[in-house]
């Protein structure tokens, strides 16, 4: 599975939405509905599961999935 | 166990000897005059003779603390007048160090249990403690760059005496947030546990350092913790120096205003 997908999935599921209507190109902020506390939290879920460190300077131009998706995937 | 006693903005349970100081004020235990106050109330009135050891941690669903109430001070700049700024920033600058300082070297074993956020002050808070236990959700930043300003509130040097330079520099000169496993990789945490485990741990903990002779408890904390004196009075001379810029209320303003996820990050330059 692709990380956008993955990262989809995990978010999805942390936060407790239906992530089947989930896209790699949606506003993850707003699809998730989730605000800065949350968007932490999101980061720290991602770390953990893949021993990856996301300097929160890299989410500055983070909008979509797909943007997150890039930044792991430097790191994985 | 004594019935908790409570401010607006903290409570305070003692069990056994372990006073639990809980920050409990919306929306992430700011750090104002109000919980200044909540705090120097705490521990200007610990009866030594009785207590064993502290345990600091949050209530409140966003975190341990977010840090010094931001919107209190850019109201207090615009609200009072420029030939007072000065000297009212100053005296709440002394205030926090003496209360800092206080909490640095009590002579019992003091823990913070953090959750969330801890950035900035509530991160300098966290640091008076002789150990920190991180939940998973613990994040740990030094944002304070984005505003024009190094940390007030005595947090550089007690970091620099628990970590390595580099650590500090990346904490400081990026604003990032550490995540729980990274604070305890670096040596600034001393346990990652789980979700809404941190209290229990800090207990435990608590429950470990009073099994120890008070006296020799408190000269074994004394031997291997002392008061970064000189660094401290650097920082407070810097901070209040750099406070006096207009970028700060500049960028205060736009921390104000800030309706993105993400307002700790710096805006564009």
């Amino acid at each position: 599975m692709s990380t956008v997908h993955e990262l989809i999935d995990l978010a999805a599921s942390h936060f407790g939405v239906d992530g089947s209507g989930l896209a790699p190109d949606d506003d993850l902020f707003a699809s998730l509905g989730i605000d800065s506390v949350k968007a932490l939290e999101l980061m720290t879920e991602l770390e953990l599961e893949w021993d990856i460190e996301i300097p929160d300077y890299e989410l500055r131009e983070v909008k979509t999935f797909a943007d997150l998706a890039a930044v792991c995937d430097r790191r994985r | 166990m004594n019935a908790p006693a409570t401010d607006a903005c903290v409570d305070v349970t003692t069990r056994d000897g372990v006073v639990e100081v809980a920050l409990s004020t919306e929306p992430c235990n700011e750090i104002g005059e109000p919980m200044l106050d909540a705090l120097e109330g705490v521990f200007h009135s610990l009866d030594l003779d009785e207590t064993r050891a502290v345990i600091l941690y949050s209530t409140v669903r966003r975190g341990f603390s977010a840090g010094a109430d931001l919107r209190a001070l850019y109201e207090g700049l615009l609200n009072v007048d420029e030939s007072e700024q000065g000297e009212r920033i100053e005296a709440f600058i002394h205030r926090i160090h003496a209360l800092f300082d206080l909490i640095d070297q009590l002579p019992v074993t003091t823990i913070a249990a953090v959750h969330g956020v801890c950035f900035g002050g509530g991160f300098e808070l966290a640091l008076t403690a002789d150990i920190i236990v991180a939940e998973r959700t613990a994040r740990f930043a030094f944002p304070e760059l984005r505003l024009g300003l190094i940390p007030g509130f005595g947090g550089i040097p007690r970091l620099e005496r628990d970590v390595g330079g580099a650590v500090v520099r990346d904490l400081l000169l990026t604003g990032r947030s550490y995540n729980a496993a990274k604070a305890v990789s670096v040596g600034l945490a001393s346990q990652q546990v789980g979700r809404g485990e941190g209290l229990e741990v800090a207990r435990a903990i608590a429950r470990q350092a009073t099994r120890f002779e008070p006296t020799v408890q408190a000269q074994g904390k004394a031997f291997c913790k002392t008061l970064p004196t000189e660094r401290l009075d650097a920082e407070k001379t810097q901070f209040l120096e750099m406070i006096q810029r207009p970028i700060v209320r500049e960028a205060l303003r736009r921390f104000v205003e800030d309706d993105g996820p993400m307002p700790w990050l710096p805006g564009d330059a």
